[in-house]
């Protein structure tokens, strides 16, 4: 069952012109437009996540690959424009229109953004327990014991020691931290997490905890996402189909091994022989 | 020991004697201004201190208030002749709800006698001839700092609370921008969050002023530092209660029977302070809300309990039977916790 569909997605930072999409791309080999300076962060990008998949989205720093995923998390940035189509399977009409409480339902109850910078998605000054809390007593949870036993079973998924739960966060460690994050995503059994740059700052040992635990949840809650990643390795692990950006536009897509084995386009060519 | 309407008389040789132009006071020594102004009234002042305009801009903001309870108005609070954060807002708003036939109370911290109290109580004498009285029941309007009084308030009544923060969401985030629009989304998240801490930390919700309430479901309000004990009176209640802050410039308001709801958790309840085993040294109650008051004698050093309301405390040392509603028509308007004459009670805690 198809779980989301996007088409013609759009991200301009700047005032746009109608040059915009002709001068920008990876055939031009820019972002910004010549005309207007404007940064077309990503462009006619097309993509579909059935439920229960996780869509990979890779590409070099500056890409669009957050944009697009802030997109789909219906995260709104003041100085962005936004245009395209989003279906969502039970909701009807573009889901980049909807008005603040709908936005506010779907982001506690079914989308859930595990963000790249920690401090854009956690209260550091609240205790770990009580930034996963802050998601069910959102979506409506009104008894502690409840709320407590949820938080648990949580931290205890996301393999975070309980006897840390009423820590402040800010003494968590960053392995920790991102933990947090994911339990606190996972907190109301979304139907879509978008995980953008879930490995950020982590070393290389932690990331493989991090990424084994996340595909064990994943699978287990069978939960689609939607991964962002600039390093191959991570999505190689988790995505079942891949999208690969460059200059703001996708340039190749299909399953994850497929892209792995047999790339396509010269980009991508280019990105798996640079892996170190 | 009561000031009451009494002590003003002498000063209120106010407007009728003067024609135009003020009190002309003596500009040579302080001692002779405020001694001119002891003997010549203080004529020359608008009615009620303020002018018009600001009474009838005063009144819109309760107005509007009032048609959205718990919301946060607006207003221009004016600089008055006391600092800000001495209860300016509250005075802005009584001096604009009074009319000379009223009678006017002041109490802070449950006290008619404290400096500030009586200040406001002798500047509402002075300028808008009202009477004055201790009496909560004789009151139309009652301006008070952190105490709602302890006997039931009437639908002729109208409450003044000062306000010192508006914002309950402030304790959980410094930014004002980003609380407006969590207000205007009812996005109140954090606030759980931090009672969700509270508990966590204490084993119940353990904030003892400035409860977070939700008023008529749907705006979070800081109902001034009150105490809990205070809280539950807002419910439902047959008076008018305004909130008023002269530093922050807003007035919101409680209009009569409005829901009034303390965030709490179904299984971690709202509480109000508790008295275990404690009576009031002064009259015996046991059903009001008590504070400590500690005195040295000869090196000993003792802490007994007291009424706060000081009004309704000498009220019952004449007649300890006094119950809270005596004053209303009907029975059982009873309100605040443990009162004893509530027949299904037992509630005291």
């Amino acid at each position: 069952m198809t779980l989301l569909d996007a088409a013609g997605l759009q991200t301009i930072y700047g005032s746009g012109c109608s040059e915009c999409l002709t001068t920008t791309g990876n055939r031009a080999g820019t972002n910004q437009c010549e005309h207007c300076g404007s940064v077309v962060a990503c462009a006619n990008a097309d993509l579909r996540v059935e439920s229960g998949e996780v869509l990979g989205i890779v590409g070099e720093s500056g890409s669009g690959k957050s944009s697009l995923a802030e997109t789909l998390a219906l995260e709104r940035d003041p100085e962005a424009t936004v245009a395209g189509e989003v279906a969502y399977a039970g909701h009807d009409g573009n889901l980049l229109d909807v008005d603040y409480q709908t936005r506010h339902a779907l982001r506690t109850g079914e989308i859930a953004f595990v963000h790249q910078h920690i401090r854009d998605g956690l209260e550091l000054e609240f205790t770990g327990g009580g930034n996963v809390a802050e998601k069910l007593l959102a979506a409506g949870w009104r008894s502690y014991e409840a709320v407590r036993e949820r938080v648990r079973e949580l931290f205890e998924a996301t393999e975070i020691p309980p006897a840390r739960m009423d820590d402040p966060t800010r003494t968590y460690s960053g392995g920790m931290q991102r933990r947090v994050q994911i339990a606190r995503a996972l907190a109301t059994d979304p139907e879509l997490v978008i995980l953008d740059e879930p490995t950020t700052g982590l070393d290389v040992s932690v990331q493989a905890r991090v990424l084994d635990m996340f595909r064990r949840v994943q699978r287990e809650e069978n939960v689609a996402a939607v991964v962002v990643s600039h390093d191959l390795g991570v999505v190689r692990l988790l995505a079942d189909r891949t999208l690969v950006m460059r200059h703001g536009r996708i340039v190749e897509s299909g399953l994850t091994d497929r892209i792995m084995e047999d790339p396509h386009h010269e980009y991508t060519q280019t990105l798996i022989n640079s892996v170190l | 020991m009561t000031e009451s309407t009494g002590d003003h008389e002498g000063d209120q040789t106010t407007a009728n004697d003067e024609t135009d132009g003020g009190t002309r006071v003596t500009s040579d020594s302080v001692d002779g201004a405020l001694a001119d102004i002891e003997t010549k009234g203080v004529a020359g002042y608008n009615y009620a201190y303020l002018d018009e305009h600001t009474k009838r801009e005063v009144r819109r903001a309760m107005l509007k208030a009032v048609a959205i309870p718990g919301h946060q108005v607006p207003y221009a609070s004016r600089p008055m002749p006391l600092a800000r954060g001495w209860g300016t807002g509250g005075i802005q708003a009584s001096l604009s709800l009074l009319g000379p036939t009223d009678t006017f109370k002041v109490i802070d911290q449950g006290a008619d006698e404290s400096v500030n109290a009586a200040n406001i109580r002798r500047l509402a004498a002075d300028t808008a001839d009202v009477e004055t009285t201790t009496d909560t029941t004789a009151a139309d309007v009652i301006q008070s700092r952190h105490r709602i009084p302890e006997e039931v308030l009437t639908d002729e009544q109208r409450l003044v609370l000062q306000v010192p923060i508006t914002d309950a969401l402030r304790k959980v985030d410094s930014s004002d921008a980003a609380n407006r629009r969590r207000h205007a989304h009812r996005n109140y998240g954090k606030m759980w969050v931090h009672l969700y801490e509270n508990v966590v930390e204490y084993g119940e919700i353990n904030i003892a002023s400035r409860y977070p309430t939700m008023v008529a479901g749907r705006y979070l309000m800081d109902p001034s530092p009150i105490p809990r004990w205070d809280v539950p009176k807002l419910d439902d209640a047959d008076h008018l209660t305004i909130l008023a802050a002269g530093r922050e410039a807003r007035i919101y308001a409680v209009p009569p029977h409005t829901s009034v709801e303390p965030l709490a958790f179904e299984d971690r309840t709202f509480t109000v302070e508790r008295f275990p085993e404690e009576a009031c040294d002064a009259c015996g109650s046991t059903d009001t809300y008590l504070v400590e008051v500690s005195s040295e004698d000869e090196g000993t050093f003792e802490t007994r309990y007291a009424c706060n309301d000081a009004s309704f405390c000498a009220k019952r040392r004449e007649d300890p039977a006094l119950t809270k509603d005596h004053h209303h028509d009907r029975a059982g308007v009873d309100w605040g916790p443990g009162t004893p004459n509530t027949d299904a009670g037992g509630e005291t805690e």
